[in-house]
């Protein structure tokens, strides 16, 4: 049993680690087609891992609605609109347009989906604003520099800043070419190099909590 | 000054006499002359001198996926933006050049071997040669074991002179010689991570304060005293992302604490995968610290794998039930800010940690701690002091001071490159180039 449990997830991801890190260095179609097929089997994984995500939501939601919480007629609302766009898109065998016309499935995505997430993104722009606020209050020095950079960028980055204060464009891009994406860079190194280390540790199995703790 | 010029007027043309205009008739008609005989000078000077592109290799392409051919010849001093070489490409067999059919032209004067993207180690010619590689396309299809008559030809006008024809077989390659630098370069790495590891066993290593990671305790206290659960986010990706994953083992430490302290601790995903591996490692972290019962399956649950649909349940639950601590750990994107500031609106202590160094400003400016980049990878070793951990970071830090090393004298030897002309630096720059 711990063979199953602990063993072989090991020995398969250290396999496959080293084969797919190969991979990168080999040019030759079969290698190509290898990770094409690992890609497509990931895929398939995925969609049969989505029953047990699903499975969570509708236990979560049936929860809530059993022990009526605080905002359960909110899981009612979920369990009508999975079950309604499941009908929609069996209708509409998952087609949006049937014949040039729009199906129920197609209304369902342009005309609820697309406007919700249309409004969730929408909401940046005010979140944007109140986050600016507080960061911007210049209490201290490195706020005050946060504060001047951030102003010059502004002006910089719209024509009437820049026809206001005509140095303001160039000054916009020194501070992005120059200073911001150095430090973009030293970042990205830090990343990468923690990335590589921990994938190291992974395929040689010291890293092994992802699998669920454990020190054995 | 121009305005005087041009209003000045000319001054009246005189009658010429017969003998003048004899002279000048005799003198226009010499000069003319001279200028065609010139033309018919130069012009057969040109053709008689044009010649034919000598030393013409041509080989399958190295280190390629196969389906094309490299040519390589030494350039002419006819070579010039007015002469063209044309590459000629055919069946296997045909020895004359003129059934060849042409896939590309170009002036004379470009397409050098120092051009091409390959490292000074997998060069098939001096730099100086005239470098082309051979693709499919434009009529020709190239085709992996299957012989090709190729040749190089030189027009300059209506002349063309070719080369000789030769054959090559293009085949896909099983190592790209190109990369063996950033092979050895990972490799070394790996094993300077080991020593690290295996010198961090022996002896004790300086951690430097993290203060987002000293604030985790502080912020599983409140959670505990104020009787408010604890929200957790793995963030945008899956467990295939090296982020995802760090995310997950800080998951293990974060919920070994809200054992020990007896917090509820909510895990909402967004991908399933990572949720059945949060569950194990939750599980795991609540038996490590001798309080299994406490552990609820559906403290990790899956809300859908879309952005905003997720952000706008995720901000639900913060607004509902209030947690007193919020983690925003591994990679976001647009909805960080969505779900940092909601959060900040709750009053929850918020700590971040993200390698997506594009909603780094949104993080710093809305939570109370964020790990930034590298940080999230320190954090499994900051919390567990383990020596393999603790030994990793020590690893990282010697590859980054060797990373500064080499940009110090890579900017240097570029700047010297620059400056004389010099082409020896670029046999230590090719050492440390990403090449495809």
């Amino acid at each position: 049993m711990i063979f199953l449990r602990r063993q072989l997830p090991l020995l398969i991801t250290m396999v496959t680690g080293l084969v797919f890190a190969g991979q990168y260095y080999v040019p030759h179609p079969s290698s190509e087609l290898l990770l094409t097929s690992a890609t497509k089997w990931l895929q398939i994984i995925g969609g049969f891992a989505l029953v047990l995500g699903v499975t969570s939501l509708f236990h979560q939601h049936a929860v809530k609605i059993r022990r009526q919480e605080a905002g359960w007629g909110y899981s009612f609302v979920l369990y009508a609109g999975v079950f309604m766009t499941i009908v929609a898109g069996a209708l509409a065998r998952g087609k949006e347009n049937l014949d040039g016309a729009m199906t129920a499935f197609g209304w369902v995505y342009s005309f609820m989906m697309v406007p919700l997430q249309g409004t969730m993104f929408a909401i940046l722009a005010f979140f944007i604003a109140s986050a600016a606020y507080r960061s911007f209050r210049a209490r201290s020095r490195e706020a005050a520099v946060l504060l001047v950079a951030a102003v010059i960028v502004m002006m910089g980055r719209v024509p009437l800043g820049e026809y206001l204060i005509p140095l303001s464009g160039d000054v916009s891009q020194w501070i992005l070419n120059v200073l911001n994406a150095s430090v973009r860079r030293a970042i990205l190194i830090g990343v990468s190099l923690g990335a590589i280390a921990l994938s190291f540790k992974i395929i040689f199995g010291l890293e092994r909590s992802y699998l669920g703790g454990g020190k054995e | 000054m121009l305005k005087k010029i041009v209003l000045l007027p000319t001054p009246p043309q005189r009658a010429g006499t017969l003998p003048s205009v004899l002279l000048n008739i005799l003198m226009v008609n010499g000069f003319l002359a001279f200028i065609c005989l010139a033309e018919l000078l130069s012009s057969s000077s040109a053709h008689a001198t044009l010649p034919a592109p000598a030393d013409l290799h041509v080989v399958d392409t190295p280190n390629d996926g196969g389906g094309s051919l490299t040519a390589v010849w030494t350039p002419s001093h006819s070579d010039g933006p007015d002469a063209k070489y044309q590459v000629l490409v055919g069946e296997a067999g045909v020895s004359d050049p003129a059934l060849l059919k042409v896939v590309a032209e170009f002036p004379a004067n470009t397409r050098y071997v120092k051009d091409a993207k390959g490292a000074w180690w997998t060069r098939a010619a001096e730099r100086t040669w005239h470098h082309y590689v051979i693709k499919s396309g434009k009529g020709v299809d190239l085709k992996d074991g299957t012989a090709y008559a190729v040749s190089i030809a030189m027009r300059s006008g209506d002349e063309r002179i070719f080369g000789p024809v030769l054959q090559a077989t293009p085949q896909a390659n099983w190592f790209n010689w190109n990369q063996i630098n950033n092979l050895v370069l990972a490799l070394g790495f790996g094993a300077l991570v080991f020593y690290a590891i295996s010198h961090a066993k022996r002896n004790d290593i300086f951690l430097r304060r993290i203060p987002g990671l000293d604030a985790v305790d502080e912020a599983i206290g409140r959670s505990t005293e104020l009787g408010k659960p604890i929200l957790y986010l793995t963030g945008a990706h899956d467990m295939s992302d090296p982020s995802t994953i760090a995310a997950a083992v800080i998951l293990g430490r974060v919920a070994k604490r809200t054992a020990a302290y007896e917090t509820e601790l909510m895990v909402p995903h967004r991908d399933p995968i990572t949720m059945a591996v949060c569950q194990e490692i939750t599980k795991q972290a609540y038996l490590e610290a001798g309080k299994p019962d406490l552990f609820k399956e559906d403290s990790n649950f899956f809300i859908t794998s879309d952005q905003f649909s997720y952000t706008a349940a995720v901000d639900g639950i913060m607004l509902r039930k209030k947690p007193a601590a919020n983690f925003f750990m591994g990679s976001y994107f647009a909805e960080s800010l969505l779900l940092t500031e909601t959060g900040a609106s709750t009053g929850a202590i918020q700590i971040a940690g993200t390698d997506s160094d594009h909603q780094l400003p949104f993080f710093v400016t809305t939570c109370d701690y964020t790990l930034i980049g590298e940080e999230l990878y320190a954090a499994s070793a900051y919390l567990s002091k383990e020596p393999i951990q603790v030994g990793t970071l020590r690893g990282q830090d010697i590859g980054k001071a060797v990373i500064l090393s080499v940009i110090l004298i890579g900017t240097l030897l570029a700047t010297v490159s620059a400056a004389t002309g010099a082409s020896w630096p670029q046999l230590v720059l090719d050492l440390f180039k990403d090449l495809k």
